[in-house]
């Protein structure tokens, strides 16, 4: 117990609040790479089963019951690593945790009804291949569509109440004494937001399984199974990029409308003027000097409102209290993340346009290698993207936790030992990823050799058992 | 309305032990399988048991964390502000467990689901250890309110909690075994019908005798819940004895069906009768149910949202088990592996 003590004590005690916000950023970040693919894939893989069942395709049935196999190792590390944000959530912030609970913690109940129908019908589906009949199969993967949908749309409507807190009154102590749920819910950001990532999470997920099978293309693994596995993917991520330009776009605008501060650190504007450059790049100093980068002269002015042009007024971080922006370091993040983010959309946006292109004009995808190459290099560009993106919307809130209500600093734990379940968790989350990888790796590399083994998985009933013989006659799509 | 939603709390908390709690005790009769060769069916049978139901059952434990912070948030902020190390313990322990069930069931290579299977076994048996010392901490009344931190160590290494912890995993063990001896009899298995039905036995006397010696426990560490029980939970703490009992005398006779419902009543019964015993605290003795509930209408839609789950996602469960029950979710990739004839095949 002498050992024990001494952490729960003094000795190891470390001022908990940059360790709380370490943890708690690498968990989301970690997270939130998995998110997309539990709220796309299944569709992707929806569209597979369909055309399998509809055209008696079987390169699409195998691929769909590859994926759907794929899609529970995944599912399975997003759920309890979501598991962990739940905890974490009173772990590290226990006082905003009992103070704004209340409101807060609503769209969660909303979430956790989601995540239920997920949970259940992705283990209907993903064990239903041999016994459930085709079209009832299918349709046992619908709800987890909807429900990754449904699920995105609460998750995300709790982050945008932390930046447009509403739907609650305080008494005089500070404490929540009413609450209007569906204000909660329904706040100023969260249709914004939620778009934004819902949009985000087919973009991602279709580039990021798209980009696999680019790399077996240029493998060599031209064959059609291969090419379906690129096409279902990557079509829904290029109708998703321009859909995502417009949808960010928009809630640029919002952010520069509603929260000027953050839109001040994502435009690097020290202070409030018409006229202001887009600096691409560039760093400011602590005095308000903005160095290096690219100014596109008059540019950011005219994004914020191209009615009025570059006399569009921005307000500056300087007008707002020091000790109420984010500082310094976190301005020169806000804006290098906002420049990854748009700047990597921009080149999936450009990737997405040859695609569409070749479509019109050759009805088939592009031919060329160099396609394949940036295609394969598409997912890791997209999954970056977003998570600039949540960077962007995270530190530019600071140093707020409930905007304009409750600082960070305010909301953590006083447990010192926070920096000690930082560097644990950090190594099982880093051996977690690696092991993903290889298994993930592992499964396609025995899908591979068994394909060269038998001709035929057997999906839908085991056709060498008499006893299943009623089965294999429904015929398929019946 | 709070009496409403503490029910609501207590529905979803006794849910989770019923159903996710054999998840974790299967976990627990993977761990003293013994060997790869000797473990080998037992543990196909536990991959087979809980692969497409436990992440299903575990939602329930979101949605009692989502409702204790919604509608209890001043409890819910005392409890893991001083229950942090079990806490953070808790969660690691389902990362690495659900991780690590997930990639074994991918993997067909003994050498890779060795160290895999080990992770998952022990940390089937840390969590719910952990959890159960969380309860015993509450229960104890060792979580102050008030935004003011316990002691970080004492409050769940103590003698309650260390009776809790262990009532948890035996507890776990026993739900395990029973479900256990039905999937095998389901499967016609008769060799591991008779396996888990000994190791029921065994764990249901266990389960038995340590919650018997909590009582003496409780008597000297926890007065408050010791009186509720011995008074106003009475019929409940008597209505799980005799579930427990009446589900031995079931196994000795080999009455699986029934078995099964009696030990998940006793597992439900006694939940009930730890909320009924601490009522009207949330936190013993220093936060009432009605203190630390939140605004009526955050009440209410969690109310809502509770009745909107009863319509919608219990008649979904019913479904997810109707159809397991019936085997037509059978394990997702049975036949690719002895087509490849890969070695050590998972079931």
């Amino acid at each position: 117990m002498s050992a024990l003590s001494l952490l729960g004590g003094n000795v190891l005690a470390v001022d908990p609040v940059p360790w709380a916000r370490a943890q708690m950023a690498f968990t989301l970040a970690s997270h939130i790479i998995l998110v997309p693919l539990g709220v796309s894939w299944a569709c992707m893989t929806l569209v597979a089963n369909w055309r399998a069942i509809k055209r008696e395709d079987h390169d699409a049935l195998l691929l769909a019951q590859r994926w759907s196999k794929y899609m529970a190792v995944t599912f399975a590390v997003g759920a309890v690593t979501g598991t962990v944000l739940t905890f974490e959530f009173g772990l590290l912030w226990p006082t905003f945790m009992g103070t704004w609970g209340a409101a807060f913690g609503i769209p969660f109940a909303v979430e956790g009804l989601f995540f239920f129908i997920e949970a259940i019908f992705i283990a209907i589906y993903i064990f239903g291949w041999k016994r459930l009949r085709p079209w009832p199969h299918f349709w046992t993967g619908v709800p987890i569509v909807l429900a990754g949908i449904g699920g995105t749309l609460s998750v995300v409507a709790a982050n945008a109440w932390m930046n447009e807190p509403a739907g609650f009154t305080l008494n005089k102590a500070g404490e929540v004494v009413d609450v209007d749920p569906l204000k909660v819910i329904f706040n100023d950001a969260w249709p914004y937001e939620a778009s934004h990532m819902l949009v985000a999470a087919y973009l991602v997920g279709g580039f990021l399984i798209a980009s696999v099978y680019a790399v077996g293309m240029l493998k060599g693994r031209r064959d059609r199974y291969h090419r379906l596995g690129f096409l279902i993917p990557f079509t829904i991520a290029a109708i998703a990029t321009p859909a995502q330009m417009f949808v960010g776009d928009t809630l640029a605008r919002w952010v520069y409308n509603n929260e000027p501060t953050k839109f001040a650190a994502i435009e690097l504007v020290p202070d409030t003027e018409s006229d202001v450059p887009e600096t691409l790049l560039g760093r400011i100093d602590s005095d308000g000097n903005v160095t290096g980068g690219i100014a596109i002269p008059g540019l950011a002015s005219w994004l914020s409102d191209p009615s009025t042009g570059t006399s569009t007024v921005i307000q500056g971080l300087d007008s707002f209290p020091a000790d109420e922006r984010p500082t310094t370091r976190e301005v020169n993040t806000v804006h290098l993340a906002w420049d990854v983010m748009v700047g990597l959309a921009t080149l999936l946006f450009l990737l997405s346009a040859w695609y569409w292109l070749a479509w019109i004009f050759r009805r088939d995808m592009p031919r060329s290698k160099l396609f394949l190459w940036v295609a394969s290099g598409a997912g890791v560009a997209a999954v970056l993207a977003m998570e600039a993106g949540w960077v962007v919307t995270e530190v530019g809130r600071q140093p707020w936790i409930v905007h304009n209500y409750m600082k960070v600093e305010d909301a953590a734990t006083t447990n010192g030992g926070v920096w000690i379940t930082f560097i644990v968790v950090a190594a099982i989350y880093l051996t977690l990823a690696t092991t993903v990888i290889l298994v993930l790796r592992s499964m396609s590399r025995r899908f591979r050799r068994q394909a060269e083994l038998v001709d035929t998985d057997a999906p839908y009933g085991p056709r060498e058992l008499p006893s299943e013989r009623t089965q294999e006659e429904e015929p398929v799509g019946g | 309305m709070d009496e409403a939603v503490a029910v609501v709390l207590i529905v979803a908390v006794s849910t989770y032990a019923v159903f996710a709690g054999a998840d974790f005790g299967a976990g627990f009769w993977d761990l003293v399988a013994g060997g790869a060769d000797r473990g080998e069916r037992p543990r196909a049978l536990v991959d087979h048991s809980i692969g497409p139901v436990w992440e299903a059952n575990h939602v329930w434990l979101i949605f009692a964390l989502v409702v204790l912070w919604t509608a209890f948030p001043e409890a819910f902020a005392s409890i893991t502000l001083t229950l942090f190390v079990p806490l953070t313990l808790v969660a690691l322990g389902i990362v690495l467990r659900g991780a690590s069930f997930a990639f074994r069931k991918s993997l067909f290579r003994t050498s890779e689901r060795r160290p895999l299977g080990a992770i998952f076994a022990f940390s089937s048996v840390l969590v719910p250890y952990c959890m159960g010392a969380v309860a015993g901490a509450i229960a104890s009344g060792r979580v102050p309110a008030g935004g003011e931190a316990g002691d970080p160590w004492s409050s769940w290494v103590n003698p309650t909690s260390i009776v809790g912890g262990v009532l948890a995993v035996t507890v776990c063990a026993y739900l395990a075994s029973v479900y256990l001896i039905w999937d095998a009899h389901r499967l016609a298995d008769d060799s591991l019908v008779e396996y888990f039905r000994r190791r029921a036995v065994v764990t249901a006397v266990a389960a038995g005798a340590v919650a018997f010696a909590g009582i003496f426990v409780l008597r000297s560490d926890a007065r408050y819940v010791f009186d509720g029980f011995t008074a106003r939970a009475l019929p409940l703490v008597v209505l799980s004895a005799l579930c427990g009992v009446g589900s031995l005398v079931l196994l000795l006779r080999r009455s699986y069906r029934g078995a099964r419902l009696l030990a998940a009543g006793a597992v439900a019964s006694i939940v009930w009768a730890w909320g009924v015993a601490q009522w009207p605290y949330i936190l013993p003795t220093s936060l009432k149910v009605s203190a630390a509930a939140a605004p009526s209408a955050t009440l209410t839609a969690v109310l809502v949202v509770f009745g909107i789950a009863a319509v919608l996602v219990v008649p979904s469960l019913a479904l997810l088990y109707t159809l397991d029950q019936r085997s037509l979710l059978p394990e997702e990739s049975v036949d690719s592996q002895r087509a490849t004839g890969a070695s050590t095949p998972a079931s």
